[in-house]
């Protein structure tokens, strides 16, 4: 018989220091979890929450080595008296890439994998994974390869992989990072879902806080610089100002209330929007407040810069990826591309870069697109290094990118390419650096960078080549809200400076708060092109593009307000009239940033 | 992209045998090929690596690309060794028919055109079989089967990664090179071979970093799973042994058998018509 309230995870005034580090990365944690709880750890990169889940999984001490203080125990033993299997036997973890983490060559060899390594024969081998995959609703793609599923899929195998061993502990470390918007709510629904058949505890690492919350949590343990701050329940939590003074982002119900001039008690059980209470004098303070903002007059029209028509495209292997895609965009726009894995927005990216050449349809660009008939060669025919001096392509993993040690280097690499002089190559290099933010690193080398940092350095290396446009693949992955923030303020000045900007996101947030215009694809084709506002309160097109509706939606419905759309308008108006003012010195405050302090975690191994 | 191991899923008694059945089989068959050149036996082998392609309703064309490149190589290795020895098959066979002359030590003799005819029936009794082991054995079963016949299941189980990962490493190759190429770096012949050296730099570079963090990822995914624990793992995707498992191992055997036999025979690895 299972003690329903076991302490299964218990951290006595623990600190821990990476051998490789000066400075430790945990202080004096001290926390417990029990059995059947939920828990929620987050904090910004670099707080050490990655580090903690290490500690609770047995990484630490057993792979990544250190110097360790006070007690860690799993069920009343110290972990370092333990082995990392008999630690795996308690704990399951499900790592954030769910891709890397794919071992077997089907579903069914990888939900097996840990059964096989205890020697689990036939039948009861064949049988635990088949229950296994059928728990979390997969059992009809048990010989398909990995790359005929989709990244929830491979999150469903990853859970049924470690949820076959029968653990009592789940231990999920971002699990939100590769989903697109309505694959996290589900994702978010099956852990609930797997905690209350299996009874085991649930501890998930995330800094996607109001995703996270779309089934609640017992506890949120909120963590920075090494330290846990506060360890209590979402509702209490979420009625101080902590989370945001710390650098997670807060559910946008809550920052829309605040701006109304509502304060937030833990009466109220502001922990979900769903649980949300409202009295009738605070709905009609968020009215007025919205009413009160007034208009951002829209931008003047402006020059065609690039025009797709009727593009269709189908890969080598017959799949047929762009089916009749039209669209337009403008000089200056700073503009979102949405839509699921597979939806034809990264292929469109691709026919517009010409690594990929169209069955039918055409591309104008420049003049040729604004119709000047004089000089206008056809963007069809240039090659791609051509078109690179217009379009720029950053990928979205800098490490896929960046070749050369020296930060300068990297970014002179594709002038030196073009063959330009080595003056002017200096000029723009310089020029370039200090746009990005990285002059005070300029005799860096990348390695010594965090990985925001990089990310500016490949945008840097493209920027120096003087595109008019750059095409940005998931800009903000894998960032925490203040680096994101920091990449999105250094992109809004680039528009600023009449380039073109074109992010290709699930991120729901980003073109809520940075974009002006959304185009969405779905099922190959473009399904809308609206204000973001606009795309994200649209039932139709948010669950035919798997998106998932802002709950300032939900929080303009219970409020009473009609025209949602325009409410959520309006707070994307007051955020932006507001940081304009905080602009500057967000610009200045990000190159000051010392390198290499932000990425204790990445630097571990 | 799974088919780099060129698997060809068509139900057949070659397919249902196990996979450790098809690696010893083909074992044995090469050693048996290997040993000898006895011309009898090394012209039934090809005949029966056709009537196993029947069976196993692998039609030669699935195959012949590689078929292709064997016969590339097959001919290139005939004339390279008719250049460097034209009479090795004469000090081979103890016996000098010359049919004609090419001029200077290039005289053809029946030896000779008989040591490059064993020559091709090398090529066409092994390349076949082993493309037919290929396109007959599930990937998914291979590390199971190499860990059976006594590889060390470490070192079985990193050449079943190695099939998982290929397919993924291909396709950020090519994602980089992409990137690289809107840079400007230029793959292509137009450029000097150290600017391509270099170019190919900028493509590797990234790749080799961006693998080293996949292979953390994995090795940290493996260990929080329990592998290398016990000395010993099942396998999901390990069949038991049928009879017809027993019957081709034991056939396979009788083939090396029959080579090691006419070796003793002959006295030598050749089976010499000319004296």
């Amino acid at each position: 018989m299972k003690d329903e309230n076991e302490l299964l995870v218990e951290f006595r005034d623990f600190g821990f220091q990476y051998n490789a580090q000066a400075e430790p990365t945990l202080y004096h944690i001290d926390l417990k979890i029990r059995r059947g709880e939920k828990v929620l750890i987050a904090g910004p990169s670099g707080c050490g929450k990655s580090t903690l889940a290490s500690c609770i999984n047995g990484l630490i001490p057993f792979s990544y080595r250190g110097e360790s203080t006070g007690k860690a125990m799993i069920r009343g033993r110290e972990t370092k008296e333990m082995s990392l299997f008999e630690i795996s036997q308690t704990v399951g973890t499900v790592l954030q890439d769910s891709d890397g983490q794919f071992i077997g060559l089907t579903v069914a060899e990888d939900i097996a994998f840990a059964l096989e390594n205890e020697c689990v024969r036939d039948p009861q081998l064949h049988e635990r994974v088949r229950a296994a995959a059928s728990l979390v609703n997969i059992e009809s793609h048990l010989h398909h390869a990995p790359e005929d599923l989709s990244g929830g899929q491979k999150q469903r195998v990853a859970l049924a992989g470690v949820m076959v061993n029968e653990v009592d502990l789940l231990l999920f470390d971002e699990p939100l990072a590769n989903l697109d918007p309505a694959t996290g709510k589900t994702a978010m629904e099956l852990i609930e879902d797997m905690r209350r058949k299996s009874g085991a505890a649930v501890v998930i690492i995330e800094h996607r806080l109001e995703d996270v919350l779309h089934r609640d949590v017992d506890r949120i343990v909120l963590m920075n610089d090494g330290r846990i701050l506060a360890d209590a329940a979402p509702d209490e939590l979420l009625s101080t100002g902590l989370l945001a003074q710390n650098g997670i982002r807060e559910p946008l119900y809550l920052t829309a209330l605040k701006y109304a001039g509502v304060t937030v008690t833990p009466q109220m059980r502001p922990g979900s929007i769903h649980s949300l209470k409202l009295e009738e004098a605070q709905k009609e303070k968020v009215r007025s407040w919205s009413a009160g903002v007034g208009e951002i007059p829209p931008r003047k029209d402006r020059k065609i810069l690039l025009q797709a028509e009727n593009i269709h495209f189908t890969y080598g292997n017959g799949y047929k990826a762009l089916d009749g895609v039209s669209l337009t965009i403008r000089e200056g726009e700073l503009m979102a591309i949405v839509g699921t894995n597979g939806a034809g927005k990264s292929t469109f990216s691709k026919v517009v870069c010409g690594f990929e050449t169209p069955q039918k349809g055409r591309i104008r660009f420049g003049a040729e697109a604004a119709g000047i008939p004089e000089n206008a060669g056809s963007w069809m025919d240039l090659s791609i290094k051509e078109r690179a001096d217009h379009i720029g392509y950053v990928m979205q993993n800098p490490n896929q990118m960046i070749s050369q040690t020296m930060i300068w280097d990297e970014v002179a690499l594709g002038l030196r390419t073009r063959g330009v002089d080595e003056a002017e190559i200096t000029k723009r290099v310089e020029e370039t650096l200090k746009i990005c933010g990285l002059w005070p690193f300029r005799r860096w080398p990348v390695s010594a960078l965090s990985f925001g940092q990089k990310k500016r350095v490949t945008i840097a290396s493209i920027l120096v080549l003087q595109p008019e446009m750059i095409i940005l693949d998931e800009p903000t992955a894998g960032q925490d809200y203040r680096h994101y923030t920091e990449i999105m303020e250094f992109l809004r000045t680039l528009g600023s400076r009449g380039f073109t900007v074109v992010m290709i996101t699930h991120d729901m947030h980003l073109m809520l708060e940075y974009a002006a215009r959304c185009i969405v694809f779905s099922e190959k084709k473009v399904i809308a092109d609206d204000s973001s506002a606009g795309v994200l309160t649209s039932p139709d097109v948010i669950a035919r593009a798997s998106l998932k509706e802002t709950s300032l939606y939900t929080l303009a419905k219970m409020c009473g307000i009609r025209d949602e759309r325009a409410f959520v308008q309006s707070f994307i108006d007051y955020e932006r009239k507001n940081r304009r003012g905080s602009f500057a010195s967000a610009e200045t405050a990000s190159t000051g940033t010392e390198p290499g302090n932000t990425e204790q975690e990445g630097a571990q191994s | 992209m799974r088919n780099i191991f060129n698997y060809i899923d068509r139900p057949s008694p070659i397919h249902d045998l196990t996979g450790a059945t098809k690696l010893v089989c083909l074992l044995l068959w090469s050693f048996a090929a290997m040993m000898t050149y006895d011309t009898r036996f090394l012209a039934m082998l090809p005949v029966l690596s056709f009537a196993l392609f029947v069976i196993s309703k692998i039609r030669l064309r699935d195959v012949s690309f590689m078929l292709g490149f064997t016969v590339v190589f097959m001919v290139l290795n005939n004339v390279l060794v008719f250049l460097f020895s034209p009479q090795h098959g004469v000090s081979l066979y103890h016996a000098k028919h010359v049919l004609f002359s090419l001029g200077g030590r290039y005289v053809v003799t029946q030896e000779q055109l008989f040591y490059h005819l064993n020559l091709v029936l090398k090529y066409l009794s092994t390349i076949p079989i082993v493309l037919l082991f290929v396109c007959t054995t599930d990937p998914s079963e291979f590390a199971a089967s190499l860990n059976r016949i006594g590889v060390k299941y470490s070192i079985a189980y990193s050449v079943a990664l190695a099939l998982r990962y290929i397919p993924d490493i291909q396709r950020e190759y090519h994602e980089i090179s992409q990137a690289q190429q809107a840079r400007g770096i230029e793959m292509s012949k137009k450029q000097t071979l150290v600017k391509r050296l270099k170019s190919a730099g900028a493509i590797l570079i990234p790749l080799i970093l961006s693998s080293m963090d996949r292979i953390e990822v994995i090795s940290n995914a493996m260990e929080l799973r329990g592998f290398g624990k016990k000395k010993k793992r099942t396998w999901y995707m390990a069949r038991p042994f049928s009879r017809w498992d027993i019957l081709a191992m034991i056939l396979s055997a009788g083939l090396l058998v029959t080579a090691i036999l006419l070796n003793v025979r002959n006295g030598e690895r050749f089976w010499n018509p000319f004296v």
